[in-house]
């Protein structure tokens, strides 16, 4: 077992190093360089220009630059946004904790209700429960996140002005407030973002979880529970959601890369400080040392996301466990 | 004389895909006396796996019992049960072992939980308790060392340990009634004769009737008291084993035993009998074992009645008694 | 095997079934409406209208009402349409295309082609495919249509390729690829008369689903203003530029959304029958 994480570890090492390349790739591909884009907007001089070439070692040979930034991924060191005039380290470290928070909060409600109702269509099959539950989750799931995020904001917070349409807290709020009026000041914020994410990406956990409690369902285990005499209750969520739960499971590899795809455009849309957002201000001012660096920021959390789920699932399965 | 288990012309049906429903089982009728032990043989398909699902109502869907079926336990009506009233037999009243262990266990429990968990479903008592009662019911299958056994998990045991397993878990909460459903196919032939004796010593101790479905007519010598023989959803032969195994009157019966290599005596070709059994869909009119029955004759193009050829002994054939 | 009635049975496979049966009279009007056109655009989406018809209601003359730019919904939402799908069906041909051959090669060759080019394939999922997108479309100011729909092709074929490949892995065990081997075919001949034809079907599935997500995307882009161009419409676009008038104009936003939502619910639906098909044509 042990070996077998060794393994994946060094795999998803592997994969890390990969994307590192892929994305300097990426930004080389572009004609020109990052630099041509900003000397047009700030009408530097020919010297300036080449001595911020010099700066960010747009002179080296290509396999130079590669090997630099490399070892500035390492080190901890992505650049310097253009924009910002900052290292991307801090303006990421800074945005960070509200992207996690609203990923998080979505992930959450995302699993606890994807689950639940994917197990009652499984249960329900057929019926016209069953299919209410797939039309609508589809609906969710065809619905553009940036266009739904709009609408609720101008319903919910603007017209009916239950909840609040932007940012993350309030900035009129006392500065001695306690920790209490905080957070439901946070969580306040946080409901219409996450309402959004949630409705346009459950539909894929629940169809998961249909069918994987679908298959589950007709084996024989399940019948020899309820020959026990165990209620039928007991039995779907005792022994059919336990065994329905790994094929679920991999989807959070899967459900991680559409996370990070809709936060950009709900935390553009809510004003949310995350690092969503903070991408897509990026590609309006070429930011490009920011666009990398958020880039990578994302995708190591799926990797790492991706090692954890397997990890899970090894020490969950006892027929991996105990192998 | 105290019966236990009554049937009546049970039948269970399922759709055929053009509208009509086809009895898988129809109009199986039998009976279990306390401590006595049933053995009902066939070959796969004819029926007998439902048959035992239908006492515990597990008849899976789209199958269904039709009215019309009878099937007392005692003095309760099996088939007007409904939710816990139900739910109180299986298990207490008919404990089930089903065919596979290694399929019919929870891959991701402790076997020692999941017998655990039949205790716990009938009788009030403590968590600890019910682990001591599933480590003593171990025990009692003959598995070495139970309480370790007792938390492994499935795939850790092997198929003969598994079987125990699963024998215990049918006898957690004490039922009258052990069905087994071919309790040692999916074993090794030496281990088939371990499990054996450990159902026959328990139903001793316990004083349980037995229904035990087998299409091994090799494992019902020596150990079942009745031998009924199921062909296309029908019962077409009932009698005293030793009965039965001197002489077997239906042409089906007969037909088994002709068909099973012997080890000792002259080499004979085998004979098997020749055709294959047909699908619920498409039963023969009149008698349906007709078309691969070697003394067909004109009669029995109509359905066969119930032919008594010896004491407790009868047949559903045209043919006389001892005709040959 | 082959491909003998394919189109066929799949088409009556999907009608078959009630969600298809919608999806498909669903697509095929929106698909006919947008290919009609001009008898749809009764003010040519490029040209604002007259002033002083800012913002109208829907009502007559503007059946779904005008823009603050005076021009007229409809015309857009269909010239929206003409663009979307156009981009979506050609992007896709292209991941399709790239991803089919990508898999069918790691698939059949094995051995370090496969180890090598899986490694990537996964590295490319790791990064969410948005943020590829950013980082090759910041380049352009004004980003020109094919450039728009090379990059969308070129970067929504990594799923395929491993689907295709899982395809592959398993038809290698059968017969007919020995047979065809054992006859002296060359791998690449093996490959593309032999394997490819039997992964029509899940690759047909995929790329309709993939449809519907290049369609959700581009949308999305447009509204960050890096996907399609203005003056031309996009219903991304729309979006955008209707934002401020959520609530005093919601018709300039209502229509570009639900016709994202209305396509790709029907493209998913039309997906997720044709799997149904393909399921009951193996059973």
């Amino acid at each position: 077992m042990t070996r077998w994480l060794l393994l994946r570890c060094l795999q998803a090492a592997v994969t890390l190093l990969l994307v590192a390349i892929l994305l300097f790739c990426l930004m080389r591909l572009a004609p020109g360089d990052p630099l041509s884009r900003v000397s047009g907007e700030q009408q530097l001089t020919p010297g300036a220009l080449a001595h911020l070439r010099e700066q960010y070692g747009l002179d080296q040979p290509i396999a130079r630059q590669l090997a630099i930034w490399l070892a500035g991924v390492v080190r901890g060191d992505l650049g310097a946004s253009i924009e910002y005039g900052r290292p991307v380290t801090s303006l990421i470290a800074e945005r960070l904790r509200a992207s996690l928070l609203l990923g998080g909060t979505a992930l959450l409600i995302n699993f606890t209700l994807g689950l639940w109702l994917g197990a009652v269509q499984a249960v329900r099959r057929g019926t016209p429960v069953d299919r209410w539950l797939t039309a609508a989750s589809l609906a969710g799931y065809a619905t553009p996140s940036f266009w739904l995020g709009l609408v609720l904001a101008a319903l919910v917070a603007v017209r009916w002005r239950l909840l609040p349409a932007a940012g993350m807290q309030n900035p009129l709020l006392a500065s001695d407030a306690g920790p209490w009026v905080r957070g439901l000041d946070i969580a306040d914020h946080l409901a219409l973002p996450a309402a959004t994410l949630v409705i346009v990406s459950i539909a894929s956990t629940m169809r998961y979880q249909r069918r994987a409690m679908l298959e589950v369902l007709p084996l024989p285990y399940i019948v020899a529970a309820r020959a026990k005499g165990l209620a039928e209750s007991v039995v779907v969520r005792r022994h059919a959601w336990r065994n329905a739960l790994f094929p679920v499971l991999s989807l959070a590899g899967l459900w991680l890369p559409i996370l990070a795809t809709g936060s950009v455009f709900v935390e553009s849309v809510f004003a949310w400080p995350g690092l969503g957002s903070l991408a897509a201000g990026a590609v309006g001012t070429r930011d490009y040392p920011l666009l990398m660096g958020t880039a990578l920021l994302v995708s190591s959390l799926i990797v790492l996301g991706g090692l954890l789920t397997d990890v899970a699932y090894g020490v969950l399965d006892p027929r991996i466990r105990w192998a | 004389m105290s019966r236990v288990l009554e049937v009546e012309n049970l039948r269970v049906t399922f759709p055929a895909g053009d509208g009509r429903r086809v009895a898988a089982v129809d109009g199986v009728s039998f009976s279990l006396d306390r401590g006595e032990t049933l053995a009902l043989v066939g070959e796969s398909g004819c029926g007998k796996s439902l048959t035992s699902l239908s006492l515990l109502r597990l008849v899976p869907a789209p199958g269904r019992i039709e009215p019309g079926s009878r099937i007392r336990l005692g003095d309760t009506d099996v088939l007007a049960l409904e939710g816990d009233a139900l739910r109180a037999i299986r298990g207490r009243r008919i404990g089930m072992i089903f065919q596979d262990p290694m399929t019919s266990l929870d891959p991701v429990f402790r076997v020692g939980d999941q017998i655990a968990e039949g205790i716990l479903a009938h009788f009030r008592v403590s968590r600890r308790e019910a682990r001591e009662r599933a480590v003593a019911l171990l025990r009692e299958t003959g598995i070495p060392d139970p309480a370790a056994r007792a938390d492994n998990y499935p795939h850790q045991l092997s198929g003969g340990m598994r079987q125990r397993v699963m024998i215990a878990i049918a006898l957690a909460a004490e039922p009258e009634i052990l069905v087994a459903d071919e309790p040692t196919t999916a074993l090794d032939v030496t281990v088939q004769a371990q499990i054996l004796e450990v159902l026959d010593r328990l139903r001793a101790e316990r004083g349980m009737a037995v229904l035990l479905i087998t299409h091994d007519l090799g494992i019902v010598a020596g150990r079942a008291d009745r031998v009924a023989v199921m062909y296309a959803g029908q019962i077409v032969e009932e009698a005293p084993t030793p009965a039965l195994f001197a002489r077997p009157s239906h042409p089906y019966t007969r037909g088994l035993f002709a068909s099973i290599p012997r080890l000792t005596g002259p080499v004979e070709r085998l004979r098997p009998i020749p055709g294959t059994v047909p699908s619920p869909a498409a039963w023969p009119s009149g008698c349906r074992f007709r078309p691969r029955c070697p003394y067909a004759f004109e009669p029995c193009g109509r359905e066969p009645p119930r032919n008594d050829v010896g004491p407790g002994q009868w047949m559903r054939c045209w043919l006389e008694g001892e005709q040959r | 095997m082959g491909l003998t009635g394919l189109p066929g049975t799949l088409i009556a496979g999907v009608w078959r079934q009630p969600s298809g049966r919608a999806a498909l009279v669903t697509l095929g009007l929106i698909v006919a409406v947008a290919l009609a056109g001009p008898p749809f655009l009764p003010n040519p989406a490029a040209q604002p209208d007259v002033l002083g018809q800012a913002s109208l209601p829907p009502g007559s003359g503007h059946l779904l009402g005008t823009d603050p730019l005076s021009r007229d919904v409809l015309s857009r939402v269909v010239g929206g349409a003409r663009v979307s799908l156009a981009v979506a069906g050609l992007a896709i041909l292209v991941s399709v295309t790239i991803g089919a051959g990508v898999g069918l090669v790691a698939g059949y060759l094995g051995g370090a082609v496969d180890a090598v080019l899986m490694r990537l394939v996964d590295a490319a999922l790791a990064i969410p495919r948005l943020f590829i997108l950013l980082l090759l479309l910041a380049v352009w100011d004004h980003i020109p249509l094919g450039a728009l729909i090379l990059i969308l092709g070129t970067t929504g074929w990594f799923g395929t390729s491993r689907l295709v490949r899982g395809e592959v892995l398993r038809l290698k065990q059968e017969a007919f690829v020995t047979g065809a081997e054992a006859l002296g075919a060359g791998r690449a001949r093996v490959m593309f008369r032999h394997l490819f034809p039997n992964t029509l079907g899940p690759l047909l599935v995929a790329a309709t689903l993939g449809v519907g997500d290049v369609i959700l995307l581009e949308a999305g882009l447009s509204f960050l203003g890096l996907g399609i161009q203005p003056p031309r419409p996009s219903w991304g676009g729309m979006i955008f530029d209707a934002k401020a008038e959520l609530l005093t104009a919601p018709w300039t936003s209502i229509f570009p959304g639900l016709a994202i939502a209305a396509t790709v619910l029907a493209v998913n639906l039309l997906g997720d029958a044709l799997s149904g098909a393909l399921d009951q044509r193996q059973s």
